[in-house]
């Protein structure tokens, strides 16, 4: 059987059918829910798409993070479903409070978009372990606040127990103050929550699915979450 | 029943990088204010609100803040109201 995926649109979602393609893409079968439907209990994932919902109004995703669908994003995450919300689903996630920390405006005032280098940091989680740990990917952004804030507590609670899945670094898999783009804390460009199953990341692996359209570095992603699905998918 | 104009200034917590706020700083400083030490930018939100009381305004209007308005991470927030109708209809 294959991966019933959720892919949750807000009124502004713009990738919305990167991640519905990329989800086809891996073998997995992707229906999109709208903001205002109701229930989730049928997916073997969930997945909030990058996108500028609502206009970034007040903050970026504080607006989506009130809408009718995120009470059950928040039920089945708890549940533990697997949950994955990259650049404006990462902002609705920690506004959701199912992720620590908040994102802010990009440190040098610019939105970003263009190609970075990502360091795997974890590849012993449901949606990275297709890669090996230490790998360096190429993979978009796009994104005018993707500065990764949190106190320092949180940032020292983060590291310790090794939630920070994906890291800026040059080429050579370096971290250098010139390969972060946003100012992010300790370069952090992806985090995962305690239980392991609500991952959010600033930069776009569906929009890094084939090499003829620049890089195929984010196959993984959700080839790894199929692979850990499919034998018993989670309910 | 009164109706109260609240006053809702949202800022950037101590210690946070305000970008916006080091951005207006070079600029006023282009301008030849070389007196400023620091800009800060925040938002205001003004409402109109119903409730009973003042204090109630207050207290709907922090409401407000813990659950959308500001973010705990990221954001200070401070309530006042400015202005104030008595016997407004709702």
């Amino acid at each position: 059987m294959s991966m019933k995926v959720a892919v949750i649109t807000f009124p502004g979602s713009n990738c919305d059918y990167d991640l519905y393609k990329a989800v086809q893409q891996v073998g997995g079968d992707a229906s999109f829910v709208w903001h205002r439907e109701r229930g989730l209990d049928e997916f073997d994932a969930v997945m909030l798409p990058g996108g500028f919902s609502y206009g970034d109004y007040l903050r970026p995703g504080a607006i989506a993070r009130m809408s009718p669908i995120m009470e059950d994003v928040v039920g089945y995450a708890e549940a533990g479903g697997p949950v994955l919300g990259i650049c404006n689903g990462f902002q609705i996630l920690c506004e959701a409070g199912l992720l620590p920390g908040a994102l802010v405006r990009n440190n040098a005032l610019r939105f970003e978009g263009r190609d970075v280098y990502l360091r795997v940091e974890r590849a012993d989680t449901m949606f990275t372990s297709g890669y090996e740990a230490g790998r360096v990917l190429r993979v978009p952004i796009a994104h005018g606040d993707g500065n990764y804030e949190a106190d320092s507590d949180t940032i020292r609670e983060l590291e310790e127990a090794r939630r920070v899945v994906f890291r800026y670094v040059d080429a050579r898999g370096e971290q250098s103050p010139g390969a972060n783009p946003n100012g992010s804390r300790n370069d952090i460009a992806g985090i995962i929550n305690e239980r392991g199953n609500v991952l959010g990341m600033m930069p776009h692996p569906e929009r890094a699915m084939e090499s003829i359209l620049g890089s195929s570095d984010g196959i993984e992603v959700f080839t790894s979450l199929l692979e850990n699905l499919s034998p018993a998918p989670t309910s | 029943m009164s109706r109260f104009l609240v006053e809702i200034l949202v800022k950037p917590r101590p210690g946070l990088l305000d970008p916006q706020g080091k951005a207006i700083h070079s600029s006023l400083h282009s301008l030849g204010w070389s007196g400023v030490e620091d800009v800060r930018v925040g938002k205001a939100i003004y409402i109109d609100l119903d409730a009973e009381s003042k204090e109630a305004a207050v207290q709907d209007a922090e409401a407000m803040c813990r659950k959308i308005l500001a973010n705990p991470v990221t954001e200070d927030y401070e309530v006042s109201v400015v202005g104030e109708r008595e016997g407004a209809s709702a």
